[in-house]
């Protein structure tokens, strides 16, 4: 499996060692979920508070079983609330 | 088997048609129920008595001599609200905001409830509970609060996202930067560079129905809620939380609605009504005052801005930057933070970046308003755009045109974007008539774009088809915009059956799973989605009973316009079985039949409109008329138009108000000084022109029949409409919202200076 290059916004940085992305392999977003809180602990409490997912510029938010496809660009966001 | 999402291109019998609202006659008949209009037998009047005080130390509150009147049934404090929140900061603060506990942190937080016989003893009860309080300084000023000498709310937000993290608690919750590229590298490029502050002051949604619910709780442990509420499931997940219950207790019904807007997902007074009819073991009603509703539900923040933008001559846009400010209330949010994630989406820019800053301060806990936190950023930025393409001399459509994002473009919040309608709003806005109308005296035109995020969410639909052969759905939904009919329309044209056939009605807690908000645009999103994976399910089984009624194999029968069908040379002898030959023998082919659909409605695309207003400014007065107004936003599918224009125009006249003239005012006592529609001025449709919409349909990929949610969007881009419109019309660059009369007046005559 190809690793991807996750993207994390500004508040999950720190956790990361400042890093502004993080390689890992993962084919859905829950394997992506549970790779990130085991190798970056801090992050544990940021996913169970709810993270959105990027995929290819389409924000997932809830379907954890969503397939995250070879090369496709993935962003880390904040789950946004709405009106 | 899961429901393919894709859009599949198809000619729609029902969809798109402008059919009559399923609930057009209760309501314009009274008929319909909303929070106020349930009753129980025996039920009390609650009332709850708020904090006079901006910021102070509950030091004691005595109920005994409110207990002891003859008709009070019960009194509740925080003590009779224990903390079950089990270190969810996010629950506790929604508890804390309920019923203050060691501190009140606005004027109006609520500090003990009382549940009566009737109004007059209730008020009689409010006036004998004592609460004797130590005042503190207060602070109501986001730039004020956000000083490390500013008063201190809460001894735990240590500021996230700088480094090194705070050792010392202050009101500045959270900073959050996003752009990419290099900002200064970008202004050093540019020729021109503009740099403007503004602020706006903090709105309510404006609803028109006030908060209202009817609890009681059985000695038995369990309860019911009838609520007005954008969000039913939600609210009984989180009131059972709070009273320490289990879920499947308590069983919650939503009302109609009259208006929400955001309002309606947070809780309020809920708890409230359930601890008091626990304890005084009757059913308990609990109103809100109009008063209540402006002092102790959450409004939209307030904010303080700075922009800078730089470009080349040509109109190429190098650089751009954003600090926004932003107060969440009392209680911490990143409400900033939303508004640095939309502020510069609209565009292309190498170098970009949005730093948010996040306060908490001595006013309601704010709460989501419609494109929660876009329209204030999109005021600043798009104001800014304006001024840009005036110093250009480039017409301000080609200049957005120009600088706009595309497929491929990298947001300013990170990622590249797929294919988004933009460039297809401001193209139509370009080509639209009103933007070649001539103008009239003191008047002027402006145009803006927004963006705003839309989501989906867990959702969940039974549908059932009577012994009759007609079809009932239940939905978990709040219909706040139309959604009945909607959804109606999706099950007519999956099942190939007349609209009229189908009733749609929103479902109790005990009847459904659990359902998200109808926020973030998603109601019609998400349950239409539900309704044909419920209705695509319902039509597999009609076609295994029309197998079974025929005696033969279930791959020899299709479903067609509403009725099955015999495939082949074999069996094309049978007659088709219609929904009610089929419904009628359901007793011996297998029993009820029925389709039910549970799912998460992910990836539902992010929206962008554009608008376009005249306004005439009264040059003695300082007075703005909104004279035309067009709204462009492209809705993916629209499945009921008329539902549609009107949640366009509804953004438009709300931004309308919030330009021009809503505004909390505080005092320098820390007081809402306008809590009332008299003095908080929404607007009437004498206000307003008949706001002309124009629907782009450009399927969204990611649903059945290209569906985009449509609610949130329009609220954004007016408030620069609108700015943009009166910088041209009087020749004052309006920095503050609201754009009221005085502050006109007030730059008119610094102009004349």
């Amino acid at each position: 499996m190809k690793p991807l290059d996750i993207h994390l916004w500004g508040a999950l940085r720190p956790l990361a060692g400042g890093a502004s992305s993080v390689s890992m392999e993962a084919k859905t977003i829950r394997e992506l979920f549970r790779k990130l809180a085991d190798q970056y602990p801090g992050m544990e409490p940021h996913i169970k508070r709810g993270v959105a997912v990027s995929i290819n510029g389409r924000i997932y938010r809830d379907e954890w079983d969503t397939v995250l496809p070879v090369d496709a660009e993935i962003y880390l966001m904040p789950r946004i609330p709405g009106g | 088997m899961p429901l393919d999402t894709s859009f599949v291109q198809k000619q729609f019998k029902v969809i798109g048609t402008r059919v009559k609202r399923p609930d057009g006659i209760e309501k314009v008949t009274g008929r319909a129920k909303y929070g106020a209009d349930a009753f129980a037998p025996g039920q009390l009047v609650a009332l709850v008595l708020r904090s006079p005080h901006a910021h102070a130390r509950i030091k004691k509150i005595d109920t005994s001599k409110a207990e002891k009147l003859a008709g009070v049934k019960a009194v509740i404090t925080s003590a009779d609200l224990p903390d079950h929140t089990d270190g969810d900061r996010g629950m506790r603060d929604v508890l804390e905001n309920c019923l203050a506990r060691k501190k009140v942190l606005y004027d109006g937080h609520a500090v003990a409830a009382v549940a009566a016989i009737d109004m007059h003893t209730a008020k009689q009860a409010l006036k004998l509970i004592k609460v004797d309080y130590e005042v503190l300084p207060h602070v109501t000023d986001v730039d004020e609060a956000l000083k490390p000498s500013a008063p201190l709310l809460h001894d735990d937000i240590f500021t996230e996202g700088i480094e090194p993290k705070p050792t010392k608690p202050s009101n500045f919750i959270k900073q959050a930067e996003y752009g990419h590229g290099d900002i200064e590298a970008g202004f050093r490029d540019a020729d021109v560079i503009i740099e403007k502050s503004y602020k706006t002051e903090q709105t309510h949604q404006g609803y028109i129905e006030p908060h209202s619910c009817l609890a009681n709780v059985s000695p038995d442990g369990t309860a019911e809620l009838w609520v007005c509420t954008q969000g039913h499931f939600v609210y009984r997940n989180q009131c059972a939380t709070l009273l320490g219950m289990s879920a499947n207790k308590l069983r919650v019904t939503a009302s109609e609605i009259g208006g929400g807007f955001g309002g309606k997902t947070h809780l309020w007074a809920e708890p409230l009504a359930l601890a008091l009819s626990r304890k005084a073991n009757r059913p308990v009603k609990l109103t809100m005052s109009r008063e209540e509703v402006f002092r102790a539900t959450g409004p939209t923040s307030s904010a303080s801005m700075d922009i800078k933008i730089g470009a080349k001559k040509d109109g190429t846009i190098t650089a751009a930057f954003a600090e926004l400010r932003y107060q969440n209330g009392a209680f911490p949010f990143t409400w900033a933070e939303f508004g640095a994630m939309t502020a510069w989406a609209c565009y292309d820019f190498k170098n970009v970046k949005s730093v948010s800053k996040d306060a908490v301060l001595n006013r309601p806990k704010c709460a989501a308003y419609r494109a929660p936190s876009a329209p204030i950023a999109a005021f600043a930025v798009e104001s800014t755009i304006d001024m840009l393409a005036h110093k250009l001399g480039i017409d301000p459509v080609e200049l957005r045109i120009k600088n706009a994002a595309k497929e491929g473009t990298k947001s300013s919040y990170g990622p590249v974007y797929g294919p988004i309608g933009i460039g297809a709003t401001l193209q139509a806005a370009k080509d639209h008539p009103h933007m070649s109308a001539p103008l009239g005296k003191n008047q002027g035109r402006g145009m803006a774009c927004g963006f705003w995020f839309n989501f989906g969410g867990q959702t969940c639909v039974d549908l059932n088809v009577t012994p009759d052969g007609n079809v009932t759905v239940a939905v978990g939904t709040i219909d706040v915009g139309g959604s009945r009919a909607s959804l109606a329309l999706a099950v007519a044209e999956e099942l190939g059956v007349p609209y009229e056939t189908v009733r749609v009605v929103v479902a109790d807690t005990s009847s459904l799973g659990h359902n998200d908000m109808t926020d973030g645009s998603r109601g019609t999103f998400s349950s239409s989605m539900a309704c044909v994976d419920a209705t695509r399910k319902c039509v597999s089984e009609l076609k295994n009973r029309a197998a079974k009624t025929w005696e033969i194999p279930v791959e020899e029968v299709e479903w067609v316009d509403g009725e099955a069908r015999a495939k082949g040379d074999k069996y094309d002898n049978l007659g088709p079985l219609s929904l009610k030959d089929l419904a009628k023998g359901a007793g011996n082919t297998g029993g009820p039949i029925a389709g039910h659909s549970e799912i998460v409605a992910d990836g539902a695309g992010v929206s962008f409109g554009t608008h376009i207003c005249d306004a005439e400014v009264d040059p003695e007065t300082g007075k703005t008329s909104i004279v035309r107004y067009t709204v462009i936003q492209d809705a993916g599918k629209a499945m009921h138009p008329a539902y549609v224009e009107g949640q366009y125009q509804g953004g438009a006249a709300q931004g309308i108000g919030w330009a021009l003239n809503e505004e909390y005012v505080y005092g320098k006592d820390g007081r809402l000084q306008n809590a009332g529609f008299l003095d908080y001025r929404i607007p009437v449709c004498s206000d307003l022109p008949m706001i002309d919409t124009q629907i782009l349909e450009i399927p969204n990929p990611n649903h059945p029949y290209g569906v985009r949610g449509v609610g949130e969007t329009p609220i954004v881009p007016p408030l620069a409409a609108i700015a943009n419109a009166i910088s041209n019309a009087a020749g004052v660059r309006m920095n503050h919202i609201p754009m009221s009369p005085p502050r006109i007046l007030k730059a008119l005559k610094t102009k004349k200076k």
